[in-house]
Formats: C-alpha cells, sequence, structure tokens
C-alpha cells in the first residue's frame, strides 16, 4: 500500500516526512527569540492564536545554523503535546511511496539520528526523517 | 464526607430518572422479572449507601422495599397490584427525601411507617398517597447539581483559552481597521461575554481539596501500624479551592511528604518518651489560601531534619566541597534534602522507597509553578510548606522588555517596581556581582539583557527599571530591565520541553499584537542567577536589613472599594481568601449581622444591612478567629510605606494614608477583631494577653505574627483594655489607657537612648525573644503557684 510522503528540501537535500504526522504547511514571518532555550530551538511563532515552538532543522541534525530570512516555509507537526514548526528550505509537494525500507549506508550521525529509512518517492530514492525526533533535537536523543 | 453524600445523592437521583421507564412498564406488567430485577438493584443500592451514610430513613424505607421484592424474586409471593403500589409508594418517598437532602430543605415528615407496613403480606388498612408513576408530577423543582464529566470540562477551558486568545487577535485587528462604532460594540459585548464564560469556567474547574486529604487518614493508619508508631492526623482547611488539575499535580508530592514524615520524621512511641514527648505523634496537614495562592503545609513534631548529618553526606557524595560546606547556613543545610540522592534516612525502607527523594517532589511542584520550602528544628520537627498558584492557564502578568523583546512576569512575585537612578535605589557593583540597596534593604541585583545574553536597548544605564521580585519562598532579589510596559491577563500555556530546558520560562503566552510571549519564572531566575553567583563571587549577597539606615517599613495592602465606595487597604496577611457569598447567607443572627460560609458563621463587619444581591467578602483572620468583611470590588494588590495619619476615634477605619497619589483608608484589624470576633467553641485555656498599639505596620506585620507564635493573644491596645503584656513605641509615652501588668518598649533605632533606656531595638530579635518570653514563663510560674498555694 502506498504511503503519503512530503518532500521537502533542507539542508540542500531532498528528504521526505510521513505526510501523516504534518498538520499543514505555512510560510513563518516574524520568529520570537527564546534566549536560553536548546540550541536547535530557533524561537516562538504565533499561527492562528496558537503558540507554534520553532526548530531550527540545520540545528537539531548539528550540521549548523538555518540562514536568517524574512519568511520561511515551515511544517507544522503536533508532536507530545505541543506544536512545532519545522524550518525548511523548501516545501515540495506531498506524493505516494512505498513502505520504508532500511538505510543501506550511514547517513552521517544527525541524519542517522532522525531517519526512519528510505523510500521511493516516484523514482527519486529520498531520505524519510522522523519529525517528531528533528523536533526533540540532539539533546533529548542523547538522553 | 459532604462530597461523597452530593455524589450518593447525585446518583440515587439519576438511578430515580433512569428507572421511572422501569417502574411504569412494571406497574403495568407485574410479572415482568427484568424490571423487577431493576428495581431490586435501585432499592439494594440504596440500602447498601444509606448505611454508610447513616441516613436511617432511607434505609429502613429501601431494607423493607428490598426484602419485599427479594421474596417475589424468590418466588415466595407473587407481585399484586397492591405490592406494587406500596413498593412505587417506597420509591416516591425515597425520591422526596433525596431531594429535600439534596435541596438542603427540611425532610417531608410524613410517617414512614404505614408505607412499610403496606409493603407487608398483610393487606393493611392504609391509603397510600400515589404520586404519578415513574417520577414527579410536581413542576420540576431546581436541581443542585448535575455531574459532568471531567474531560468535557477540561474541553470547555481549552476552548475558552482559544476565545481568549481569539479575541486578542480580534481586537489587535479592529485597531488597525477604520473605525465604526457598531463593530466596536458588539466587539465589546462579545468580549465582555466571553470573560464571563472564562469566569464561570474557572470556577467550575474549582475543586475542593477535601478529595485529596480525604485519602490521608487510612493512609496515615495503615503506615504507622505497619511501622509500629502511633500517629495523630490533624486535617485542616479542606474546604480551601483549587483547580482540579492542580489538585492532581500535587497528589503525588503531598503523599511522599506525609509518607516521608511518618517514616523519617516522627519516632517510635519509645523514643518519643525518652526524647520527653507524647507517644503519638502529630502530623498536621493544613491548606489554606493566601492571595493566589494555595499554601499546603505537612508538619510533623518528630525529630527534625540534621543539617549536619546532610551537609556530610552531601560532602561524601560530592555534592558540595569541604570549603562550600563550611559557608552553608543553618537553613542552607536543611534545603540539602531537596538534592537528588541524598536522604536523612540511615537506611532505605519499604515505605518511602528507594531512589526517589524530596528532590522529585520538589521538581514536581516546580515544574507547576510551585515552590516547595522546609523549616526544620532538630528534635522538634519539620514544617514543609507547598505553595502552588490557583490555576494554570490564566494568570494576571507583567510584560517588560528586555533587548527589544517582550517578557511577561507573573504578578504574584513581584513586590514592588522602581527606576534605577531613583534616590530609592542604590546599585553596586560587586565584582561580577550586582547589589540593589532599596530604602535600607539590600538584595542581590540580576540584569534581564544580560542573563538571557541579549543586549540592553535601555537609553542610558540609569534608565532601566528595577523589579522587585520575590519568588515564593525564596529571597527577594531585584531584576533590571528594559522597558515596563503593561498589566495584562494572560492565557498561559505550557512551552516545550527543549523551551523550558532554559529554566527561566513558566510557559508561553499570546499578547495582545498576536506575538508570541515567554512567561518568566521568577524562581527560575533566581536559581539561574545564583548559580552564577555562585560560581563567580561566593559570597552572594543575601536580601537582609541593612543596619546602617533603619528600614522603612514596607507592608502589603490588599486595596478594594468598600460598599459605601470609599478606597481602603487592608494588610495581605491578615485576609485569609475572598469569597463570593449569596445575599440569602447573611443575616442578622443573635444582634449582629453573620454571614454562612460554608458549614461556619462569621461576624459581618463592612455593611449595615444584609445586602439585596450577592456580597464579595474578606475573610479576616487573626491566626485564632475569624470574621467576615463584606466590600464592593479588589483594586490592587500594593506595598507601600505607610505614612498613617490616625482616624480621629478608633474604629474599623485605623487613619488614611496616600497610596499612589489616593486617599487610602486603612483598615483596623485589630478594632475590627475585637469588636467582631468570637471565640471559638475550641479555645483553650486563656493564653497570656498582649496588647499592641494599632495602626503600626511594622508591629502589624512583623511583630504581631513572632508575638503570637510565643501563645500570646494579642489586642488592641486601646482604652480599657487589660492586658499581661503591653508593647508600645519607645518614644511614646502614652500607655493608651491599657491596664497592663508589664510594659515592653521598643525602639526604632539601633542605639539606646541613653543609660536609663530599656528599650529594646526592633530587629534584636534574640532580646526581644528573650523578653517574651520570660514573661510568658513567670506568668506560668505565677499561675502554677497559685495554683499549689
Amino acid at each position: 500500500m502506498a504511503d503519503l510522503v512530503l518532500i521537502v528540501r533542507l539542508a540542500g537535500r531532498r528528504i521526505a516526512f510521513p505526510a501523516s504526522d504534518v498538520e499543514s504547511v505555512v510560510e513563518l514571518g516574524g520568529i520570537t527569540p527564546a534566549p536560553r532555550a536548546a540550541a536547535h530551538v530557533a524561537g516562538l511563532a504565533a499561527l492562528r492564536s496558537r503558540v507554534l515552538t520553532v526548530i531550527d532543522c540545520a540545528a537539531a541534525l548539528e550540521i549548523g545554523h538555518m540562514a536568517d530570512q524574512p519568511r520561511q516555509d515551515a511544517v507544522i507537526v503536533p508532536s507530545g503535546g505541543h506544536n512545532y514548526a519545522l524550518l525548511v528550505e523548501a516545501v515540495e509537494d506531498v506524493v505516494e511511496a512505498a513502505p520504508p525500507v532500511p538505510v543501506k549506508a550511514p547517513a552521517g550521525a544527525g541524519w542517522d539520528r532522525v531517519a526512519i529509512g528510505m523510500v521511493d518517492a516516484e523514482g527519486d530514492l529520498l531520505l524519510l526523517v522522523d519529525p517528531h525526533r528533528l523536533a526533540a533535537g540532539p539533546a533529548a536523543q542523547a538522553a | 464526607m459532604d462530597e461523597l453524600i452530593n455524589d450518593f445523592l447525585a446518583e440515587t437521583r439519576e438511578m430515580l430518572q433512569a428507572l421511572s421507564g422501569a417502574i411504569v412498564a412494571w406497574e403495568a406488567e407485574p410479572a415482568d422479572r427484568g424490571r423487577l430485577d431493576e428495581i431490586f438493584r435501585f432499592v439494594h443500592t440504596v440500602k447498601g449507601n444509606c448505611g454508610f451514610f447513616d441516613l436511617p430513613r432511607l434505609r429502613e424505607l429501601s431494607h423493607a422495599a428490598e426484602d419485599a421484592l427479594s421474596e417475589v424474586r424468590a418466588g415466595h409471593r407473587s407481585a399484586d397490584p397492591r405490592l406494587v403500589s406500596a413498593v412505587l409508594g417506597v420509591i416516591d418517598r425515597i425520591g422526596a427525601l433525596v431531594y429535600a437532602l439534596e435541596s438542603g430543605e427540611a425532610l417531608p415528615d410524613e410517617e414512614d411507617a404505614p408505607l412499610i407496613a403496606a409493603l407487608g403480606e398483610q393487606p393493611v388498612d392504609v391509603v397510600v398517597e400515589q404520586a404519578a408513576p415513574g417520577g414527579d408530577a410536581q413542576a420540576p423543582r431546581t436541581i443542585r447539581s448535575i455531574r459532568l464529566s471531567v474531560d468535557l470540562l477540561d474541553r470547555m477551558m481549552s476552548g475558552v483559552s482559544d476565545a481568549v486568545l481569539a479575541r486578542n487577535e480580534l481586537a489587535r485587528r479592529l485597531r488597525g481597521a477604520p473605525r465604526d462604532v457598531g463593530v466596536e460594540a458588539a466587539f465589546e459585548r462579545v468580549s465582555s461575554s466571553i470573560a464571563e464564560i472564562r469566569e464561570t469556567i474557572t470556577r467550575t474547574r474549582m475543586q475542593r481539596i477535601d478529595g485529596l486529604f480525604a485519602a490521608l487518614p487510612r493512609m496515615v493508619r495503615d503506615l504507622a501500624s505497619e511501622l509500629g508508631k502511633q500517629v495523630l492526623l490533624e486535617v485542616d482547611g479542606g474546604d480551601v479551592e483549587l483547580d482540579r488539575e492542580m489538585i492532581e499535580m500535587i497528589r503525588d508530592p503531598l503523599t511522599h511528604m506525609v509518607r516521608n514524615a511518618i517514616d523519617h520524621g516522627i519516632e517510635a512511641a519509645d523514643d518519643r518518651v525518652a526524647a520527653g514527648k507524647p507517644p503519638p505523634g502529630s502530623l498536621r496537614v493544613a491548606a489554606r489560601q493566601v492571595g493566589n495562592q494555595i499554601l499546603i503545609e505537612v508538619a510533623d513534631d518528630g525529630r527534625g531534619i540534621d543539617g549536619d548529618a546532610l551537609m556530610r553526606k552531601a560532602v561524601a557524595a560530592g555534592i558540595l566541597s569541604e570549603e562550600q560546606s563550611e559557608r552553608l547556613l543553618p537553613a542552607q543545610k536543611t534545603e540539602l534534602i531537596f538534592s537528588p540522592g541524598l536522604s536523612t534516612a540511615g537506611a532505605v525502607t519499604a515505605i518511602s522507597g528507594r531512589g526517589v527523594g524530596m528532590d522529585v517532589v520538589r521538581a514536581n511542584v516546580e515544574r507547576i509553578g510551585g515552590v516547595v520550602e522546609v523549616e526544620s528544628r532538630l528534635g522538634l520537627g519539620v514544617r514543609f510548606a507547598i505553595r502552588v498558584p490557583l490555576t494554570l492557564t490564566i494568570i494576571p502578568a507583567l510584560t517588560v522588555s528586555a533587548g527589544g523583546q517582550l517578557f511577561a512576569i507573573p504578578r504574584s512575585a513581584i513586590e514592588e517596581i522602581l527606576r534605577i537612578g531613583g534616590e530609592a535605589v542604590r546599585v553596586d557593583q560587586l565584582g561580577e556581582a550586582m547589589v540593589a540597596t532599596v530604602r535600607g534593604r539590600r538584595m542581590p541585583l540580576v540584569a534581564l539583557p544580560d542573563l538571557l545574553g541579549v543586549e540592553s536597548r535601555a537609553a542610558a544605564a540609569g534608565d532601566s527599571k528595577l523589579i522587585l521580585l520575590k519568588p515564593a519562598g525564596a529571597d527577594l532579589f531585584a531584576l533590571a530591565v528594559d522597558m515596563v510596559h503593561d498589566h495584562e491577563e494572560l492565557v498561559v500555556k505550557p512551552a516545550a520541553p527543549a523551551v523550558m530546558a532554559a529554566g527561566l520560562y513558566a510557559g508561553t503566552t499570546l499578547g495582545d499584537d498576536g506575538r508570541p510571549i515567554l512567561l518568566l519564572d521568577a524562581s527560575g531566575i533566581a536559581k539561574r542567577a545564583a548559580l552564577r553567583l555562585d560560581d563567580g563571587a561566593p559570597d552572594a549577597p543575601r536580601a537582609e536589613p541593612c543596619p546602617a539606615a533603619p528600614a522603612q517599613p514596607e507592608t502589603s495592602l490588599l486595596l478594594f472599594h468598600a460598599l459605601d465606595g470609599a478606597l481602603r487597604g487592608v494588610p495581605v496577611p491578615v485576609v485569609e481568601r475572598i469569597e463570593d457569598v449569596a445575599a440569602g447567607a447573611v443575616q442578622v443572627s443573635a444582634g449582629k449581622l453573620r454571614v454562612t460560609v460554608g458549614s461556619r458563621i462569621l461576624p459581618l463587619a463592612g455593611c449595615i444591612a444584609p445586602p439585596d444581591t450577592k456580597l464579595r467578602i474578606l475573610r479576616l483572620t487573626d491566626g485564632a478567629s475569624e470574621i467576615a468583611y463584606g466590600f464592593a470590588k479588589v483594586v490592587d494588590i500594593r506595598s507601600a510605606t505607610i505614612e498613617l495619619r490616625p482616624a480621629a476615634a478608633p474604629g474599623e477605619v485605623a487613619g488614611v494614608a496616600l497610596i499612589d497619589g489616593a486617599q487610602v483608608e486603612l483598615l483596623d484589624p485589630y478594632w475590627l477583631f475585637a469588636a467582631h470576633a468570637e471565640a471559638g467553641p475550641e479555645e483553650p485555656a486563656e493564653p497570656p494577653v498582649c496588647a499592641l498599639p494599632a495602626g503600626d505596620p511594622w508591629m502589624d506585620n512583623m511583630l504581631r505574627p513572632l508575638i503570637e507564635s510565643l501563645g500570646y493573644r494579642v489586642v488592641a491596645a486601646t482604652e480599657g483594655v487589660t492586658a499581661d503584656l503591653l508593647i508600645a513605641r519607645a518614644e511614646d509615652e502614652a500607655d493608651h489607657g491599657v491596664h497592663a501588668d508589664e510594659v515592653l518598649r521598643i525602639r526604632a533605632r539601633p542605639d539606646a537612648a541613653g543609660a536609663g533606656d530599656d528599650s529594646i531595638y526592633r530587629y534584636d530579635r534574640a532580646s526581644l525573644l528573650g523578653a517574651l518570653r520570660v514573661r510568658t514563663h513567670s506568668r506560668s510560674a505565677a499561675k502554677e503557684g497559685g495554683v499549689n498555694g
């Protein structure tokens, strides 16, 4: 049975999120910083009277920080009673994909931590990433 | 217990309603076994519950019906129409009794005996008055309560929170749009109805803490017998209400503290006798409302916490260095009980469990914005206090900015707001640490921009604002911010774990402009700042009275509009809580205006005649008795230095003071209690009496609790009062017409005026205590002597 995946561009790569984990895709502007919060938290943003915790996905993968832009695409993921907005470079499409299979080669420390497997989406082989693990960040994974 | 009875009554009423169909069907066809069983189950359940609740009439009725019906079920009797009517008569009577109990009306006084006799096998010559079967022919009467699922309440609350946020967003958009009077009026209506709904639902979620306390007696009994100890449990304040969610959150910490007290605190009976204590240990669990917080205390009279032993363990465990341990104050040693992995118990016992300690209790309480405090006296007992906010969701807050970003601070933690560079404030830099001196009080200063690692946007260094914060249970400190903006009521939601990891925030909220605002956590900031001070400058300055400049006392006042419209104030410590009472609860009885609050009758001051609408009251307490004071509206809570202009004659108003440019009449709690308070029925043998000059805020709020803690009964020093001891200001020669055996003079300045000056400096605690104790002892000695001679 084919599952839907959301294809986004992150850290120069195309990756996929399971569409069932994603609530919506929005364009965010005006992120309020959260000083002294965990390093992968870019700040807070509001969406329809809800507070979103904005996640810098590059920092969550421990591969640097995302470029600062006035408006950024974000993937909204409810997780553990909180709403997270995962910042991505671009949102491409929602497509059908075959069930994931294990990744054959190490994808790198950060990626390995968040990867579910790889999926074949319309002929392209993409890394399927668990958005909850991405939102939790490096510290929670280590614990 | 009340709650249980109410539950039982509500349940019975619901069963009756559900049963009405079955009763009608049974009457039509008495042979129907299914209906019979249904009715039997009902009377059986009622009988069982009544035995438990001591409701004899209900029990006899249901018992008789159960007997008759069980004979029918066993086939010894047939369900003839006479029996059916008799059973229905009984069920109707049960309904009437339940209704009367629930609504608090007088019980219907018809005899139950004829109804019971009618159930017998022999025809009885009694006409059973037959109500319409299956329910009530009478017009539906008001029912006092319904039962709702908690889940539904939670969803209502979150719906209302969203409505408030949506309202805020709408308000923001309206401000940007062209003005339209019609739209604005409609918006105002929406706003006020949302506010009303929110208030009602907040109240719906309030629950008496009874439910939490109800499990304690059994738990204490079981634990005590398991450990072979004797424990007397005293529970107080079950009528305090707080948010349902909070009750769930403090259930575990409270249980843990009670277990600890019995397991580690209270000694075995033999040891207690050896230590000169009564064999049964005493454990006191009490709840009360203090401002917008609930204080829950667990106090035992056991062996106390050995701070030095704790300290040695902490050093051995590597939590503290030798050097650090030498600098600890006694209170800080006791505080070590909250360190992870430390316990005073020599051995791990089955009761308190392994590995779960007070550190977990503290963490759990802090997670909900609360604080745990501990106070221990070696050999005499331990007192733990949990302070938690009333509700989790909506709090009054002050918005401030640092580095161009808005933050919110809960109003409950704020003592005062000042401007740096003002006359009252001095800031000194000591190494990396900063110390603020405010009217003689020194306290650590934390600069919010530095703490957050952002750049201050205050125009000049002297332009920052200083907020004095008093996190519940911790020391006062000053927080410097760039700007102070506004007071707002904020809907607070928990922040994501990655944000909470900062340790500085209590939650998130949305401001009127729709942007997220982080709610600062005063205790978290204190902790973060203290850590930093520990690293850089080990001798962290603590808030303390500065001896060089005699402190101008500050009083925390609750300001309110009285029923006659006057702006009045009362010291916050005197206010037990604020409550709404129905007009019917106020009556002139036994020659005084009195108000019924829960199960108590309190004298009512502040109003002249019973009101015709609902009334708000302040419940004032002097520690022993309570009185109510009717008022119209709360204005604010303010800390202020009071320069009292005394009233012309003693009365409920002590005098007038200027607060924020307005004249505020200050209530005179002494006069109020002297005039209205009544000794409770359980008043102990006469305590020594101490007369205090009225209207001196220092004496009211600082000295008075001290005196009371020594067992004195405090009265106002007014004309004609007789007291064992009179406290007077040194500069005050008059004795206020008080007949006192002895006079203790207290001076405001540290140095004595001359050789003949026998007065005591007000902050010389040791001398004060000494003088007061000598007097209690000499008095009791005199008394004993009198008895023996």
